[in-house]
């Protein structure tokens, strides 16, 4: 299995995501710099989370024009895993290769903490090492993570089973207490119309290893390797 | 020419940081301060001399990176730099 994991100026994650990557696969994954318009056969394409170009614009709005985001996006039309984690999935959507958008956390706050997630789907690669319905742990580190698209765009995204993770309680219930950030409809991932990309604020890659106190997010890279062997 | 270019929020889109605005705003005293919406102004120097022709860039540079046409307005004006 090849890896490849996208490097912008201000990403901060890719080291995080090199290292659970590592750890599952048996080898490194390569690091690709977002100026480079080539980007060699990947089974597995990896967004990681940061703060390309210091969120100017609009987070991920500069990162998803990059030379090497032309290639990233056809390669996700035509089937590739592509993973955007925080600032990842800030940059798919400003791509487009996700709906909605990040909005300013409805506490106008930076959060770092961790949360509870109600995991909606198992059929996918990215979540067939997970019970549909579980709850798990993973850390959110963002000021831009609330989850906003407009009625009819959440209406479908729940039509079509795309939501990936919800924020929940201990017991699984999605509250408005457990929503840190004011996301829509408690909404934490989404998936595209095809399942091969995955795009949500809180970060597996941060809680893969039990030296970090939590194993919950390694499910999702173990999941990987073993649906693209 | 010159485009100045004010991007908003579109109607219905919660805008927390508008609405810590109002607040300070009303604790400064200003009773009477309802509905702050922040947005973005921004300037650019087009090579374009046609008016009709550097309007359509500009809605294109709106389109593509300079607003987020899910959540964002976007208006213009030309000046004759």
């Amino acid at each position: 299995m090849k890896a490849s994991v996208i490097v912008f100026p201000g990403s901060n994650c890719d080291r995080d995501a090199a290292v659970v990557l590592e750890s599952v696969m048996g080898h490194a994954p390569a690091m690709v710099w977002h100026g480079d318009s080539e980007l060699l056969k990947s089974d597995l394409i990896v967004l990681p989370g940061g703060f390309s170009y210091g969120d100017y614009l609009r987070s991920g709005a500069m990162a998803a024009h990059s030379p090497v985001m032309r290639e990233v996006v056809s390669r996700a039309r035509a089937g590739t895993p592509v993973l955007g984690i925080c600032n990842g999935f800030q940059v798919l959507t400003e791509a487009g290769l996700l709906p909605g958008v990040l909005m300013r956390n409805a506490a106008l706050r930076f959060i770092c903490k961790d949360v509870l997630l109600k995991v909606e789907r198992n059929d996918t690669g990215f979540a067939r090492q997970y019970k549909k319905g579980e709850v798990v742990r993973f850390p959110i580190a963002n000021k831009d993570g609330s989850y906003f698209a407009d009625e009819a765009t959440l209406d479908r995204l729940e039509g079509e089973n795309r939501v990936a993770f919800r924020y929940c309680d201990a017991s699984g219930a999605v509250t408005a207490d457990a929503n840190p950030n004011g996301s829509c409809r408690n909404i934490a991932g989404i998936y595209n119309e095809t399942g091969n990309v995955l795009g949500l604020m809180p970060h597996p890659e941060r809680l893969a290893d039990a030296a970090l106190n939590g194993t919950d997010g390694a499910k999702m890279f173990a999941s990987l390797v073993e649906a693209i062997h | 020419m010159k485009a100045r270019i004010t991007i908003t929020l579109k109607p219905g889109v919660l805008d927390p940081q508008g609405k810590a605005i109002e607040g300070a705003l009303h604790a400064l005293g200003f009773g009477g301060v309802d509905g702050v919406r922040q947005g973005k102004y921004i300037e650019v120097e087009v090579a374009e001399s046609d008016p009709a022709r550097a309007g359509a860039e500009i809605e294109r540079m709106c389109e593509q990176l300079l607003a987020n046409t899910i959540i964002e307005n976007y208006a213009y004006e030309l000046d004759a730099a």
